[in-house]
This record gives structure tokens, C-alpha cells and sequence, in this order.
């Protein structure tokens, strides 16, 4: 090789390399992500800055959405938790595959072992608990661990604090589903489109919401859409006025939420892994 | 230059192939597709030149600020008011995905895959909601 | 240079276009992977990740493992690696190749792949091991080739390769840091959630990278006239018996807090992948891992004792056996247990097993081929050049 052309090599080498780094860098410089408002702190942009529960003194900034599901009201109501299951699942064309490898789940119910693994404090249940079935959906935490891992910012928080999903971006490595604690994450193995035996996975398209494409991760939206309009999620419309489940501004003091929260004991499912959940049970 | 007889002719067979498409086509009279436009509608929301060359611009934009940003304030055309949204707004009066949005892409041999996951309208009943 | 892997006896064509065959094999299962979804894989709504992300976790150490071949001769200019040396960067190469194509075919978009260069999320580990791992690649290119071509030419490497050579150690530790960190930074997995993870990693790597070296070593002294040197494999053993001990150290610590300090979480995984973990609700027990974990274990030790007594008896069929045998083993605890494991119990304590598919095993065979190509297609360069080196000077 004479020394020419090897400098050409080294040249065009050292130029191919930055090309292809440079637009990186500089977006990762220039572009600041819409990131979510946090419980506590101003300041929260990162979900990894978190210190504590909202201990920087400073007042609550924006939005934090979150639900209270009052489990006993639930178990007094047969029925209304398929009803809720029904409206979302409807609604937001989720598959039905008929076998649980392919399962698509945004909203679901679970024993109170299953939905609150280690706080089986006690040696003896009392006979509703070990009865009642449990709603279990994204938690939309305030430090969400699969915005953390998710390699595209394809899942992150929005101003109102959900936990949204960008379809789009998506690439389908399912870090989000390794890192949620909650299991809350479902992934499309095979196209929700298709049919088997002349039964389409989603019984009836709604024209008012996309599906989805094969590898790509899914879950529960809080509704986005419909909260930004001022509605209230699906799942809460569908409890009527039963009150089973509450949905509201955290953030805001007077809201029905916050006012319930006062007023009731509830509790959080695995609130010592540090995620801040915005759904809270009364049992 | 070592082996410059195979190089050469190799050369120019490939270079022949590769322009093959060029000159097969060469001086051939091919006609633009017609689109169908929407029936009682005369704007849209931007100039016609804009949509024809960057609608995909466009529709990433409102994907990133409808979905990343929350910005889901409605857009203005001929008077009236449309959802930043492809299945609910575009398709609201380019109700035929087939006669519109397929018979520019075909031509182009384009592909995208909005249609993956987005819900085209049922041709007709779109139609009859639009008139 | 590359036309050295041009010129072969038969037994290297029949290899290679066995080889070839098998990766056939893979990109018709992938077709068919791709057709469908990662619904033709046993991977569920539980275990959302399989074999792929297993095998890639395995061979990051593979390729970290390189690192004990370098850094004697580099470092400490230990002579008695010159020869090796170049193995372990291009064993490296292989093993980081076929980490890439795990990590293709495991991705449900493999087309918008690109999309963690153009959305770059600092936050996410994933993003770093995508950093690390091409540079890994890129420094063990550089340095391999490069060093390798000087010697073809017969004059010393280049100077300006040295910085490449001296990052190329650290950032070896660096590649496999960040893949523990990819599980171990993970809330509500306990079985991950551990801050041996990374040592552990590193100490299993030290003794799976030299282990597979050694076996295709003594395989190449055997087929050809290419011998690293009774010194050299003696410090091998030394480095895989102290590595491969130290992996048990570091397991032997994880199983004591579990059952020590018996937190239920902790303790779950282990339960599941040595001794089988029984279901809540049904009492049903699920355990179709736990004759590949005892095995593991029993592979591991055995293989650590033998290869001890091979140095000692100066055996090479017992070297090989030993070094295969903690190889087997280090895959199965990495290449199976570790990142299957994790997945059970899921978050609702609820338990699924794992069964790889066909069209996933298919894959799976065609990657490996494809890295056992790219080794074999770069040993039998280095080894040409060594040789004919030798037989001039």
C-alpha cells in the first residue's frame, strides 16, 4: 500500500466516523426532550434526579395524573371490572390471541398475591381480601424505570406525568418490559391484524384509534387523548357513578383524587422499589 | 495495471447494467396518476404544492407534537377546523385511501407503512358522512 | 493479506462450507422469524427475553475475555503471548459480531434499529453497551489488523496503534460492565439486582474467552503445524483456574444472602433455576432449568480440578476436555440461567417457563456458524502469517 493511499484511507476513515457521530452528539446537545413535571421538585427533568418524595420544598409543578381503584367496591360490583376491561380493550383495539404466550393486556384483574407480591404481612388473610380480585394497569409512576432503559425515548413521561408510548419509534428490544416491576408492558409477537380459524384478533376494529404493528411494546395510555379533551378515562367512565374508581390531578389539592387520598387509607403497589406509582388501592 | 483486461470490460458491463433502467425508459411518455380529490372540499391545510411534495413532513411533525408534546390544538382548512390526526383528520375528506393516497404511492413505488396500524375509512360510509 | 484465507486443504474447505450450510440454515429460519414476528420464538408476555439476549450476554464476555490474552503481552510484555495475542482480538471480533447479530434478531423492528443513534437517550444502559460495543469492535479491528499486517511486512507495529492497543484494555472491562448493568440497574428484579453482577460477569468472562482460545489452540496444534507453546497454555491455566474459581466465589456469595437473609425475592430465582419453584395458587412446581444449572455446576468444578491436573500431568486432550467442559458450564449459567432466570417469577409473582423454538434454535446455530466463520476465517490468516514469518527468519 503506498503511503498516499493509505493517508486517503485513514482520512476518509476518521471523516466516516465523525459523520456519523457528529448529528448525534449534536442533537443529544441542542434537543431538549419534552420531559415530564414531576411530583416534588421543579427541577425533575431526569427522572434519575429524584431525592425524595417532592423534599425540595418546592411547590408541585403541572400536572400529575393519577387513579384511586377501591378494590371493595369492585367486589361488591360483579361484573363492572370486565365492564371497565371492555371499554379499554374496545376501545384502544387490543388483540384478544386466545393463548396466553401472545397475550395483549392494557387493564386486568389479579389476586391481592399477585398484585402485591411481599406485603403478605400477615400469616392469615381475612377471608375478602383473599377474595377480591385486584385492577392492575400501568402505574404511570413519577420515576418510571422503563423511560429509564428505553433505548429511543420511545416510552417517556409527558407533561401531565404519564407515561406515554410512541409507536413509532419503538424498536422493539422490550428493555421496558425487563425493567417494569409491574408487568405491566405487553409486546405484539405476531401482527394484531391477522386471524386464526377465520376469527380476527380484534373483533372489531374502532376507526378512532390505530392498531398496532408486530414488535412493538404496548400498554395502558391513561387515556391521554381523552384527558386531554377534558374527559375522564374509559375505565372510570365504565364504574358510573359507583365511585370504584377516581381519577384526578394529584398535584392539585382540591381535586376529587386529592381529597379522597386524604380521606382514605390506601396503598401503593411496590412502593419501596422507589418508582413513585400514581395508582393507589383502597382494600 | 494488473489484470486491466478483465477490470475494463468488467467495468463496463457493470456500469451498462446499472444505467440499464435509464435507457430502457429513455424518451418514454409516462403519464402523471390522477389523484382522486376529496367531493366538496376546496382547501386543504397547506398550499396544494406543499402537500404534493411534503405531506410525510408535515405528518411527521403533527406525530411528534401531537404524541411527544401534547400539542393537539386543531388545525384550520377553508374555514373549518381538523384534527392534527391522519385517521381522523386527513382521511375526514380524502376519505379513499385506495384512489388517493395508493395511486400516487404505487406510481412512485413507494411504500410507507402508516397503514400498519393506522384504520383507512370504509370507503363508502366515509363518503356519505363527508357529503 | 486476506488472500491467506483463501488457500486451504480439504478438512478447511469442508469446514468452512459446513459452516456456511448452517448459516444458510439461519437466514431461512430468520426469513421466517422475520415473516411472522418474535411470535415464532418461545419468548412470551413473561419471558421477554430468550436465547438471543442470553447468548448475547455470553459471548460480550466471550469477547471480554479477549482482554486475558492481551494484556500479559501488551502490559507486562509477557513474550511467551506474542503468538496468542492476536487470537484473543480477533477471537473478540467474532464473539462482538455475533453479540451485533443477537441483538438483531432479537429487536421486534429490526428496521428502525438506527433509531438509537438517532434518538440518542444518555439515560438508557442500552445506549452505552451500542457505544462500547462498536468500539470494541472498531479498536479490536484496528489494533488486530494492524499489528498482524506489520509482522506479514516484518517490521514492528506502528506507533500510533499503541493508544489503541492501551484503551482496548480497559474498555474490554468496560463492555461487559455495561451489559451487567443492563439487568443489575433494574428495580424489582431481584435475581439482577445485585452489585456483583459486573464482577461476576467479568470473572466467568476471564475464564469462558481463554477456554474457548485454548480449545481451538490445541485444535489448530493438532491440524496444523501452528503450536502456542507450553509456557503460553500453562499461563492459561492458571488465568481460566483462578477466573473460573472466582465466578464460583462470586456465586457462592449470591446463594449465601439469598438463603441467609431467606427475603423471598431473593431467594425465588435461585429456588427456580437449582431446585425448582413451586406456583402459589396451583402448588404446581416448575424447574426445566435445574438439570442444566446442576450440571453447570458439576461441569464447573470438574473442569476446574481437571484442568489443574492436566497442567500437571502435561495432557493436552485433558486440557482441552477441562477447558471445554468450564466453557459448557460458564454458558449455561450465563447463556441460559442468568437472563432466563431473571424473568422468573414475573412482577405478579406469577411463573412461565421458557422453551426456545425451532425457527429460534435455527437462528441461533446460524449466528454461531457465522462467528465461528469470521474466527476461523481470521485464525487461519494470523496462523499463516506466523508460520510463514517463522519459516524466513
Amino acid at each position: 500500500m503506498d503511503s498516499s493511499r493509505r493517508k486517503f484511507l485513514k482520512i476518509a476513515g476518521i471523516t466516516a466516523v465523525a459523520g456519523i457521530g457528529a448529528p448525534s452528539a449534536l442533537n443529544m446537545l441542542m434537543k431538549q426532550e419534552v420531559q415530564a413535571s414531576s411530583a416534588g421538585d421543579g427541577h425533575g427533568a431526569q427522572p434519575a434526579a429524584h431525592g425524595g418524595e417532592g423534599g425540595h420544598g418546592a411547590a408541585p409543578v403541572g400536572k400529575r395524573y393519577g387513579m384511586v381503584i377501591d378494590a371493595v367496591k369492585f367486589h361488591e360490583n360483579p361484573g363492572m371490572a370486565e365492564k371497565c376491561i371492555e371499554a379499554c380493550h374496545s376501545y384502544y383495539n387490543v388483540p384478544d390471541f386466545g393463548n396466553k404466550k401472545d397475550e395483549i393486556k392494557w387493564l386486568w384483574q389479579v389476586p391481592f398475591t399477585n398484585a402485591f407480591p411481599g406485603d403478605e404481612s400477615h400469616y392469615k388473610k381475612d377471608d375478602r381480601t383473599h377474595a377480591m380480585q385486584f385492577m392492575v394497569l400501568c402505574n404511570h409512576c413519577d420515576n418510571p424505570p422503563c423511560v429509564r432503559a428505553c433505548p429511543t425515548k420511545a416510552t417517556f413521561k409527558n407533561a401531565d406525568g404519564m407515561v406515554m408510548m410512541d409507536f413509532h419509534r419503538c424498536i422493539g428490544c422490550r428493555f421496558c418490559m425487563a425493567a417494569c416491576p409491574y408487568g405491566a408492558r405487553s409486546f405484539n409477537w405476531r401482527d394484531p391484524r391477522g386471524s386464526k380459524d377465520g376469527v380476527p384478533f380484534i373483533k372489531k376494529v374502532n376507526p378512532e384509534f390505530p392498531t398496532r404493528m408486530r414488535g412493538v411494546v404496548e400498554k395502558c395510555s391513561f387515556c391521554d387523548l381523552r384527558v386531554k379533551r377534558g374527559l375522564i378515562p374509559l375505565c372510570v367512565e365504565a364504574t358510573g357513578d359507583s365511585k370504584a374508581m377516581v381519577f384526578g390531578d394529584l398535584n392539585d389539592p382540591n381535586s376529587e383524587i386529592s381529597q379522597v387520598l386524604k380521606a382514605r387509607f390506601t396503598i401503593q403497589r411496590k412502593p419501596s422499589l422507589g418508582t413513585m406509582p400514581s395508582v393507589f388501592y383502597i382494600i | 495495471m494488473y489484470d486491466g483486461g478483465k477490470i475494463i470490460p468488467g467495468l463496463i458491463i457493470f456500469v451498462g447494467l446499472m444505467l440499464f433502467a435509464i435507457f430502457n425508459n429513455a424518451g418514454k411518455k409516462i403519464e402523471a396518476p390522477k389523484v382522486e380529490k376529496p367531493v366538496g372540499y376546496k382547501e386543504c391545510v397547506k398550499p396544494v404544492q406543499y402537500m404534493k411534495e411534503s405531506h410525510m413532513d408535515l405528518l411527521n411533525i403533527w406525530r411528534d407534537e401531537v404524541i411527544r408534546e401534547g400539542k393537539r390544538e386543531p388545525v384550520e382548512a377553508g374555514g373549518a377546523m381538523y384534527e392534527k390526526s391522519l385517521q381522523n383528520g386527513c382521511m375526514h375528506c380524502h376519505t379513499s385511501k385506495k384512489k388517493f393516497c395508493d395511486t400516487c404511492h404505487e406510481f412512485a413505488s413507494v411504500y410507507p407503512y402508516c397503514w400498519d396500524c393506522h384504520v383507512a375509512p370504509q370507503e363508502d360510509v366515509a363518503l356519505k358522512e363527508a357529503r | 493479506m486476506l488472500e491467506k484465507s483463501l488457500k486451504g486443504n480439504l478438512g478447511y474447505w469442508a469446514w468452512v462450507l459446513f459452516l456456511l450450510g448452517i448459516i444458510g440454515v439461519g437466514v431461512i429460519c430468520y426469513i421466517v422469524q422475520y415473516n411472522y414476528g418474535l411470535g415464532a420464538t418461545g419468548m412470551s408476555r413473561d419471558v421477554t427475553w430468550g436465547i438471543y439476549i442470553s447468548q448475547f450476554t455470553f459471548l460480550v464476555g466471550v469477547a471480554a475475555g479477549g482482554l486475558m490474552l492481551v494484556l500479559p503481552y501488551y502490559l507486562h510484555h509477557y513474550k511467551d503471548f506474542a503468538r496468542i495475542t492476536i487470537l484473543g482480538e480477533f477471537m473478540a471480533i467474532a464473539s462482538v459480531a455475533m453479540c451485533m447479530l443477537f441483538i438483531m434478531a432479537d429487536l421486534g423492528q429490526p428496521m428502525r434499529a438506527l433509531n438509537v443513534v438517532l434518538h440518542p437517550t444518555p439515560n438508557s444502559m442500552l445506549f452505552y453497551d451500542m457505544i462500547v460495543l462498536s468500539g470494541y469492535l472498531f479498536l479490536n479491528v484496528v489494533c488486530g489488523w494492524v499489528v498482524l499486517h506489520s509482522e506479514y511486512k516484518g517490521i514492528k507495529y506502528p506507533n500510533w496503534v499503541k493508544p489503541f492497543i492501551y484503551i482496548s484494555i480497559p474498555w474490554a472491562v468496560s463492555i461487559h460492565t455495561v451489559t451487567a448493568f443492563l439487568y443489575c440497574g433494574l428495580p424489582g428484579r431481584h435475581f439482577w439486582l445485585t452489585a456483583i453482577l459486573a464482577p461476576r460477569f467479568l470473572a466467568s468472562a476471564f475464564a469462558a474467552g481463554p477456554c474457548l482460545l485454548m480449545v481451538i489452540a490445541l485444535i489448530m496444534k493438532r491440524t496444523t503445524k501452528f503450536d502456542i507453546g507450553r509456557v503460553a497454555q500453562d499461563k492459561l491455566v492458571t488465568i481460566i483456574g483462578y477466573a473460573a474459581l472466582l465466578n464460583f466465589f462470586f456465586l457462592g456469595c449470591e446463594i449465601f444472602v439469598a438463603y441467609y437473609s431467606t427475603i423471598p425475592g431473593h431467594m425465588h430465582t435461585l429456588d427456580y433455576l437449582y431446585f425448582g419453584l413451586a406456583d402459589h395458587a396451583t402448588g404446581q412446581v416448575y424447574n426445566n432449568l435445574v438439570p442444566f444449572m446442576l450440571s453447570s455446576v458439576v461441569m464447573g468444578f470438574a473442569g476446574i480440578g481437571l484442568i489443574f491436573v492436566s497442567r500437571y500431568l502435561k495432557s493436552d486432550p485433558l486440557l482441552a476436555l477441562s477447558c471445554l467442559l468450564i466453557f459448557v458450564s460458564f454458558w449455561i449459567d450465563k447463556g441460559l440461567g442468568l437472563v432466563l432466570g431473571g424473568f422468573v417469577p414475573n412482577g405478579l409473582e406469577q411463573i412461565t417457563e421458557y422453551v426456545p423454538t425451532f425457527v429460534e434454535l435455527g437462528i441461533t446455530a446460524g449466528v454461531w456458524a457465522t462467528g465461528f466463520f469470521i474466527i476461523t476465517v481470521l485464525y487461519k490468516i494470523a496462523i499463516s502469517v506466523k508460520l510463514e514469518n517463522e519459516k524466513t527468519a
